[in-house]
């Protein structure tokens, strides 16, 4: 099971990582994406998978029971899940932005940083 | 709210204070003048309670807050080191001088599109990073410094800035993955996120796999961050996008607080200065740090636009951060620690100092520049300070600085390492030379405009961080000694272990 698990993180990093090389930006942050899904998936695997009981403390102790979980990946993979939204949406705001101001989606089209203050050009715009 | 609950908190005001603020400025958006008041009181007062905090940790070694009353296992806690506190009170002064020169240069269209609940986002970020003892939480401060540092970018909108953030945004994010992979590799071994814990965890055993598979995968995503070779390329295609204090801003405080992640990362978990480090670790960053230091300013002297050069600087400076890191003695680490500190600081006064030069020849090239020293001598004598030290001319903080790293390379038998920051060093100085004649000395070209009066604010912002270059100089024993002890509280078993010899005996 658990190998599973960590191949099918490693399939989808390999498939992200590949969306990332593209040109297209939108590609890019749909590789971003799910490479944020890759971790998300190893860090559930941090856990330990195994049958276990849910992370609940009874009323009678104080501690955890042995049984249980560790509640901490979980914990982590709903923050993280959150992060990479709030990133995704961000990445999706800028490049919506960056096709009105250079009508192009084709990252080596898109030079408009570069060139401002290339050291190769006569003189500079301000 | 009494005064106890003051002091007992004051790991939490530093990050507190700015993200309160951030959230009231953003509800006064288009109330310029007050969002501005409040923005600039914010900022002095995260000044004033970093260096409360400070002062507590001077005289209590750490000073910690565990959230909703939750022990270090279960709950995040804040623990701030003289380290972290150090750290913090560099940022606050690097803010004030950024917010004083805002006054100037950030005007209404700027504070509208968001300048200030952005900038106090980031400087909150920052100082959490700073402040944080929980290594998952310091992934989350990264993440909220970096959407601070996107916004702050594209201010103007324009396709450059786009176009800038775009990779800056991208590249990061993937950083940010690989960091976040190795925590949790480093959760799978230690069982703990706690920095504290995860140190107790590991030391003493020999590196299992996923530790060292770990090191690396942070190694990349710090020095990713951090704008170390050959992963620095995101820096200087985007920096010199954003508007001055923007710019400024970042430079100063984002690969500093990095590098500061990667110190604590690296020495406190890893235990890079015992010797019980993963293999290969100290080599990598060897390496790592002699590339940068020759890279960044080989391309900073061959650029023709002031921003580029500021921004490639700043890549040659963190390579000597890197330097003293790899160095793996606790006298690099002291060096690195000072080194951290002026950088900060210095930084963020050049790329000020390049928007006041702006502001007063209506260009940001070279080779349009000339002529300030005789029209602008005041503003020519504080940049001389600001310049003098980045090349490393003493009395000045960055001559110690780069003194320390090179005198603890040469004791721990860096030679390689030592030689290079040497040579980049004069490298360094050769750049700044040229920038000086060609800004100051040389006959100014043929003007449409005369040369513009450059505002009290940017010459008070210029003022903060001169006076901190000269002063982190002038009395440098004492701030040396703090980054001694600084650096020996972060290193395990330095402060427990008698027989080990004082961290002063070490050190120059």
């Amino acid at each position: 099971m658990t190998a599973t698990y960590a191949l099918l993180a490693a399939i989808l990093a390999g498939c992200a990582l590949y969306m990332i090389l593209s040109r297209n930006l939108v590609r890019m942050m749909l590789g971003l994406s799910l490479l944020a899904t890759a971790v998300n998936l190893m860090l559930f695997l941090t856990g330990r998978i195994g049958r276990m009981q849910p992370p609940i403390i009874p009323d009678s102790r104080t501690t955890l029971p042995q049984a249980a979980t560790d509640p901490v990946p979980q914990a982590l993979i709903l923050t993280a899940i959150v992060i990479g939204f709030a990133l995704t949406v961000t990445l999706t705001v800028l490049i919506v932005r960056t096709y009105r101001a250079h009508g192009t989606l084709a990252s080596d089209a898109i030079r408009a940083a570069d060139t401002l203050g290339d050291p190769l050009r006569p003189e500079s715009k301000r | 709210m009494n005064a106890s609950f003051l002091v007992d908190g004051a790991a939490v005001w530093p990050v507190l204070v700015p993200l309160a603020a951030a959230a009231i400025t953003l509800l006064l958006r288009y109330h310029e003048t007050v969002q501005r008041s409040v923005m600039e009181a914010a900022v002095l007062l995260m000044l004033a309670s970093s260096v409360l905090l400070l002062g507590r940790v001077i005289s209590f070694d750490t000073v910690s807050v565990a959230f909703g009353g939750w022990g270090a296992p279960f709950g995040i806690t804040f623990v701030a080191d003289r380290l972290g506190a150090l750290g913090s009170v560099a940022v606050g002064t690097a803010a004030l001088a950024v917010a004083v020169f805002a006054r100037a240069d950030i005007r209404s269209r700027r504070r509208r599109a968001g300048f200030d609940p952005m900038f106090l986002a980031m400087l909150a970020a920052v100082n959490g990073a700073f402040l944080t003892g929980d290594l998952f939480n310091l992934y989350v401060w990264f993440e909220l410094m970096l959407i601070a540092a996107v916004g702050l970018i594209t201010l103007d909108r324009r396709a450059a800035q786009l176009d800038g953030a775009v990779r800056y945004a991208t590249l990061s994010i993937l950083g940010a993955s690989f960091i976040l992979l190795g925590i949790g590799l480093l959760y799978a071994e230690t069982g703990t996120l706690d920095l504290v814990r995860m140190a107790s965890e590991v030391a003493g055993r020999p590196p299992t796999v996923a530790r060292t598979a770990a090191a690396f995968l942070l190694l990349a995503g710090f020095a990713l961050k951090t704008g170390l070779f050959p992963l620095f390329f995101w820096l200087p295609s985007s920096y010199h996008t954003a508007p001055t204090s923007v710019s400024a801003a970042l430079a100063g405080l984002l690969t500093k607080v990095a590098f500061y992640a990667s110190l604590r990362v690296f020495v406190s978990v890893f235990g890079l200065v015992d010797g019980i480090a993963v293999p290969g670790l100290a080599t990598a960053l060897a390496l790592v740090a002699a590339a940068t230091m020759l890279v960044g300013v080989l391309a900073a002297n061959a650029q023709t636009d002031i921003r580029r050069v500021f921004a490639y600087q700043v890549t040659g400076q963190v390579g000597y951060l890197a330097a003293g890191l790899s160095i793996a003695s606790l006298a690099g680490i002291a060096a690195a620690i000072y080194y951290m500190v002026h950088t900060l600081l210095l930084q963020t006064g050049l790329f000020l100092g390049e928007g006041a030069i702006a502001r007063a020849t209506g260009s940001h090239d070279l080779r349009r520049a000339g002529g300030l020293m005789r029209l602008r001598p005041r503003f020519a004598a504080l940049y001389a300070v600001l310049l003098l030290s980045l090349a490393g001319v003493p009395p000045f903080s960055g001559f110690w600085s780069k003194f320390m790293v090179i005198d603890a390379a040469f004791r721990g038998g860096s030679t390689i390492i030592a030689l290079i920051a040497l040579a980049a060093s004069f490298l360094t100085l050769y750049g700044m030379s040229n920038l000086w004649t060609q800004v100051f000395w040389k006959t100014p070209p043929e003007r449409k405009r005369a040369v513009r009066p450059i505002p009290p604010a940017m010459l008070a912002a210029l003022t903060i961080l001169a006076a901190c270059t000269i002063g982190m100089g002038l009395f440098v024993e004492p701030v040396t000694r703090f980054a001694r002890h600084a650096a020996a509280q972060v290193t395990p078993g330095t402060e427990r272990v008698p027989s080990m010899p004082p961290p002063a005996a070490e050190a120059p």
